[in-house]
């Protein structure tokens, strides 16, 4: 438990030193906003209709993949851990439950779906 | 003990017994001192991290056959300061349809998420952060942190260039993350623990002579995972301008460069601590804490700068070339590497050391040139498909 403090006192610190940092320049820094300062920059050519357009994204078959492989490669980490002690048995599951995640990836690849449409 | 052989226990018992004779609790005086040294250790990053923008503009400038900074200071050595001075006394604009909250708050966590890393990182036997017993787990979690500062950023800008960006900072981290778990798997199998100061001591043969094919995969997603060339997608200079930073400047704009340049010295120090013995080095870490410092920062270094290397090297690449690169090729690879580790491994459980290691090495080495032997028969198959059977051609009758 006393260990998660100390972690929580980086993640305070890593907050406080770009904060400083920013307030530093807020401070110094001067502010004279105008409308044209504050148009969003396209290179200097005026924008076209919303900037925040909807838009598509191709790889998202490939995200559907990799939540699995992210959340499948979390329950390898244990199997890592204790591989030594667990002997030829354990890491020959473990390898069938490789082989399975790698089937999906296969199935994936054969559909076409690897590809950047 | 002394202040030469642990000097982090010294002055925290001296602490101590100052803060507790203020008539302070024992508990929020450890906690205190625990802040302290936090902010000890980030301050000096953060010094670092100033010197890392010269050392950077150094080498590329050397790189690409020119000088680089040399005019302010020695060497130009005080070029950062002034670049820093610049920084903060230049004009913040937010550009007017951005989301304020989202993009004020997206430099600040792209900062954190690099400085958090450090928690894990052990610079001495006796000096570090936390000892966490998942510090590999927490190594990705930090990093999505990051990702996910690129979105805000991307996002809260309002700017068309920032959103593509952003998208294709979410493909890099999407694809490249598989490979970098996977290997990062491997050191937890050879030491047996994910903690990374007992993944050092273990070390008593750097892992990369065990498995030099995962140090090499893991170099490449991180590269990826930091977003530098030849994965730099989401910045894009030719073609996004500057991608998901587009909209930012001053110190906000700040903030995610010196971000980007000390994520890539921590990913050099986690390549050395996982894969090139952290701060062991020929006992030299026995003799002192401060030997053990100076040797990992050695280390890191030298991984900042072969990363550096390959960045000003090659070229960026295609985005679906990227992920086909990914997916078609170092998952497979990473899943194969990893099955071959752990059935060598446990195979060469009781083997002599030397018969481990050779194993151990040869096995990736064979199992990289079968991989690359794979890439090449497909893509002569592929190259044949379009051109059509390589022709011989008989020279003179």
């Amino acid at each position: 438990m006393s260990q998660w403090i100390y972690v929580g006192l980086f993640f305070i610190v890593g907050l406080i030193i770009p904060i400083g940092a920013i307030g530093a320049a807020w401070i110094l820094a001067p502010k004279r906003p105008n409308p044209i300062k504050q148009t969003t920059y396209e290179c200097g050519i005026e924008t076209v209709g919303d900037s925040w357009v909807q838009f598509k994204a191709q790889y998202y078959i490939f995200a559907l993949v990799f939540l699995v492989f992210d959340v499948e490669t979390v329950f390898l980490f244990p199997w890592a851990v204790k591989l030594g002690q667990l002997g030829l048995f354990a890491v020959v599951e473990g390898i069938i439950f490789i082989l399975i995640l790698v089937a999906g990836l296969v199935y994936t690849w054969r559909k076409g779906m690897l590809e950047w449409a | 003990m002394s202040f030469w052989n642990d000097p982090l226990k010294v002055a925290a018992d001296w602490l101590l017994g100052v803060f507790t004779g203020w008539g302070m609790p024992e508990m929020a005086a450890n906690i205190l001192i625990g802040f302290l040294g936090v902010l000890l250790l980030i301050t000096v990053l953060m010094v670092l991290d100033i010197f890392l923008v010269w050392i950077e503009r150094k080498v590329v400038a050397r790189f690409q056959d020119r000088l680089g900074p040399n005019r302010v200071g020695p060497f130009g050595l005080i070029q950062p300061f002034a670049d820093i001075i610049k920084l903060i006394i230049k004009e913040d604009t937010t550009p007017g349809g951005a989301d304020k909250v989202v993009y004020n708050i997206a430099p600040m966590l792209s900062m954190m998420s690099v400085l958090i890393l450090w928690a894990i990182v052990p610079l001495a036997p006796t000096i570090l952060g936390v000892d966490l017993n998942i510090g590999a787990l927490y190594l990705i979690a930090a990093g999505a942190i990051g990702t996910l500062s690129i979105i805000m950023a991307g996002w809260s800008s309002n700017n068309k260039f920032a959103l593509i960006g952003a998208f294709r900072q979410v493909a890099v981290m999407v694809s490249f993350e598989v490979p970098m778990l996977t290997m990062l798997l491997i050191p937890t199998i050879f030491a047996g623990s994910m903690g990374m100061s007992t993944i050092i001591e273990k070390q008593d043969v750097w892992y990369v002579f065990l498995a030099p094919l995962a140090a090499v995969i893991f170099l490449i997603a991180a590269i990826a995972e930091l977003g530098r060339a030849p994965f730099d997608m989401a910045e894009g200079e030719s073609e996004l301008v500057s991608g998901f930073n587009i909209e930012y400047s001053g110190m906000k704009f700040g903030m995610f460069y010196a971000g980007e340049l000390l994520h890539a010295f921590t990913f050099g120090g986690f390549l050395a601590i996982l894969f090139f013995g952290g701060y062991r080095f020929f006992g030299l870490e026995q003799v002192s804490p401060f030997l053990a410092i100076a040797v990992i920062v050695f280390k890191a270094f030298i991984g900042y700068w072969i990363i550096m290397w390959v960045k000003y090297t090659l070229l960026r690449i295609r985005i679906d070339h990227m992920l086909a690169f990914n997916w078609k090729f170092l998952t497979p690879l990473a899943f194969s590497l990893l099955m071959v580790v752990a059935l060598m491994n446990a195979l060469l459980a009781n083997a002599p050391i030397w018969l481990y290691i050779s194993g151990m090495f040869l096995s990736n080495v064979a199992v990289a040139w079968a991989a690359l032997e794979i890439a090449r028969s497909v893509s002569r198959r592929e190259r044949e498909k379009v051109e059509g059977p390589k022709q011989v051609v008989e020279v003179g009758h």
